[in-house]
């Protein structure tokens, strides 16, 4: 199945759920919408020809440049994707999900975006989801146990931000 | 008067037990660094595991924003510095790919034997360390002895012991020395035969079989499920090893090379007439399968060594230079796994056209490999926890990056 194919098929079977793709990129990627996101997975993993059971990684990415002729350059609009890397283990294969979320809820900042949670779809999510959530700050709802993982509980902020300051002192400890 | 029982459980049951919250690690010596491990136990059983991680976080993907991809290697060896070569190999090929770099047959070749012979060292501190979990010394001074061997040889080729920065982006930093294929074809030579003590130590000793058959059941549809990769995947009976199923831009480097995936297949893996048979309390997808699949891949290994060697004394051309230190990444991203000792490691680029990614993301096998701890250790007994988790062979530096 060529990725056009793909992608059409796709289109037919989760209409508006699929908001878009690039099948250039040098690993071609389908963005899904974050509503949709549950259907999509489960749609993906429970499809007999597809069987995409493993889930391999979830990043956050931010896509915020403060210096704005920096930001004229890359050509990106502020915002945050979230990658899923999926993997199918009877067919060897591999897709690229992304979702796009805007940098703060409702453009209020320190107000973190929401996306449903597929921890009941891969239980691989349930840990990724916790760290993505730690370091690049987005809330995963429905999630069974949304607490930071590698950074301490009461730390404050999320490191992966492009605009993360590090704190002044931790506990008594010297940040910067 | 006495009462009248032959079976001690129904004594154990008349004692009123409470829940007690026992804390293991972080410095617990059998928790393979700092984890920690929250254990709800009812007497002797285990009835919730919750690890607690993060102890050794060094913001390693923070760090990656602000060093260009070849400044970043180093920064790889500390995540499984068990098996730092295959780490600098993961991210080397990573931006490779993005960077659409196509390598000379002789940097292939020059990587398999490298990363091969780290795929043995990370073996056998997993074996030694697994030994020392369940109380016996012995094993862990063989293994150290013989990856002692292979230090010596990684710090003729690179300088260091541990945090190699080998393999780079291009190729590797310099060639094997002269007279280094000799050396290295002598101690497989040397090693082959110390194999068999290993086995004769572990697998086949009826303490250990005790300890480890039947024990952390892990079953292949919750393996995949949690994202469980290499030998804790192919210990559950799942066919998969990214050297032959990964994509392209990993695979071309064993490209021609024989090798069968470690895995059982209709009850029998794939080099067990030379082997210890398998027990006939082991169940696959216990402890003792993971095991012993990282055993059978140290064998592999041999075998990919030694025809990479020939491959390599054959090949033309250059190692493979590295790329400059500031070099130009196009626009884009890219994603790529690599089958590492522990399982697949993965290393994501996303890049805004300068020489500085604008993101560098570590998917960590361990870290997948122990989010499913706490279901294979419930049920357990205490004493099993570090013969569970042991099998899981985590290293901590690379859960918390």
């Amino acid at each position: 199945m060529s990725g056009q194919e793909f992608l059409d098929r796709l289109k037919r079977d989760l209409g508006t759920k699929i908001t878009g793709a690039n099948l250039e990129a040098v690993d071609p990627w389908i963005e899904v919408s974050p509503t949709g996101l549950p259907d999509v997975a489960r749609y993906l993993r429970d499809s007999a020809d597809l069987k995409f059971d493993m889930l391999m990684c979830i990043s956050g990415v931010d896509y915020f440049e403060a210096d704005p002729k920096k930001a004229e350059k890359t050509g990106w609009q502020p915002h945050l994707e979230v990658v899923y890397h999926l993997w199918s283990v009877p067919h060897k294969r591999s897709l690229v999900l992304k979702v796009m979320l805007p940098r703060w809820k409702n453009d209020e900042p320190g107000e973190i975006p929401d996306i449903p949670t597929v921890s009941d779809v891969w239980s691989t999510a349930n840990w990724h989801e916790r760290e993505v959530y730690d370091l690049s700050g987005v809330r995963f709802t429905g999630h069974p146990n949304l607490r930071r993982i590698l950074c301490p509980e009461d730390w404050e902020g999320h490191p992966l931000r492009r605009d993360y300051v590090m704190p002044l002192e931790y506990h008594g400890i010297r940040g910067r | 008067m006495a009462t009248q029982t032959d079976d001690a459980r129904i004594i154990e049951f008349d004692v009123r037990t409470d829940e007690m919250l026992v804390n293991m690690g972080p410095q617990h010596p059998s928790t393979h660094g700092v984890l920690r491990l929250v254990l709800r136990t009812d007497g002797e059983v285990v009835s919730e595991v919750t690890p607690h991680i993060g102890y050794l976080h060094r913001c390693a993907e923070k760090i990656g924003e602000n060093l260009t991809p070849r400044q970043w290697i180093p920064y790889t060896d500390r995540m499984d510095y068990l098996a730092g070569m295959n780490m600098n190999l993961g991210w080397a090929l990573t931006v490779e790919k993005l960077m659409n770099l196509q390598l000379p047959e002789k940097a292939r070749h020059l990587r398999v034997i490298i990363c091969e012979m780290n795929r043995i060292a990370s073996h056998l501190v997993g074996m030694g360390a697994y030994g020392l979990d369940l109380g016996t010394f012995s094993p862990f001074l063989y293994a150290f002895r013989e990856r002692e061997r292979i230090l010596d040889l990684f710090e003729e080729v690179c300088g260091a012991r541990l945090t190699y920065s080998y393999i780079t982006v291009g190729g590797a930093t310099a060639d094997l020395p002269p007279g280094w294929l000799q050396k290295c074809e002598a101690f497989l030579d040397q090693f082959l035969p110390v194999i068999d003590e290993c086995h004769a130590l572990l697998t086949t000793n009826s303490i250990f079989i005790q300890r480890t058959a039947a024990i952390g059941y892990l079953s292949p549809e919750m393996a995949v499920d949690y994202g469980c990769t290499g030998p804790v995947l192919r210990g559950s009976g799942i066919d998969q090893d990214l050297r032959r199923d990964g994509e392209a831009a990993y695979t071309a480097m064993y490209d021609g090379y024989a090798f069968e995936v470690i895995v059982e297949k209709n009850g029998r893996y794939p080099q067990d007439h030379k082997y210890p048979a398998v027990p006939s309390q082991a169940v696959l997808g216990d402890c003792w399968h993971r095991f012993y699949v990282r055993m059978l891949e140290v064998r592999q290994a041999i075998d990919l060594v030694r025809q990479a060697i020939d491959r390599y004394s054959t090949a033309t051309g250059s190692y493979g230079e590295p790329v400059k230190l500031t070099e130009k990444l196009p626009k884009g991203e890219a994603y790529l796994e690599t089958e590492a000792p522990r399982g697949q490691m993965g290393f994501y680029i996303v890049s805004d056209g300068t020489s500085i990614p604008w993101r560098a993301r570590a998917r960590s096998s361990c870290f997948c490999n122990l989010s499913v701890s706490h279901e294979i250790c419930r049920g357990a007994l205490i004493a099993d926890i570090p013969a569970i988790v042991g099998s899981l062979d985590i290293v901590m530096g690379e859960i918390d990056r």
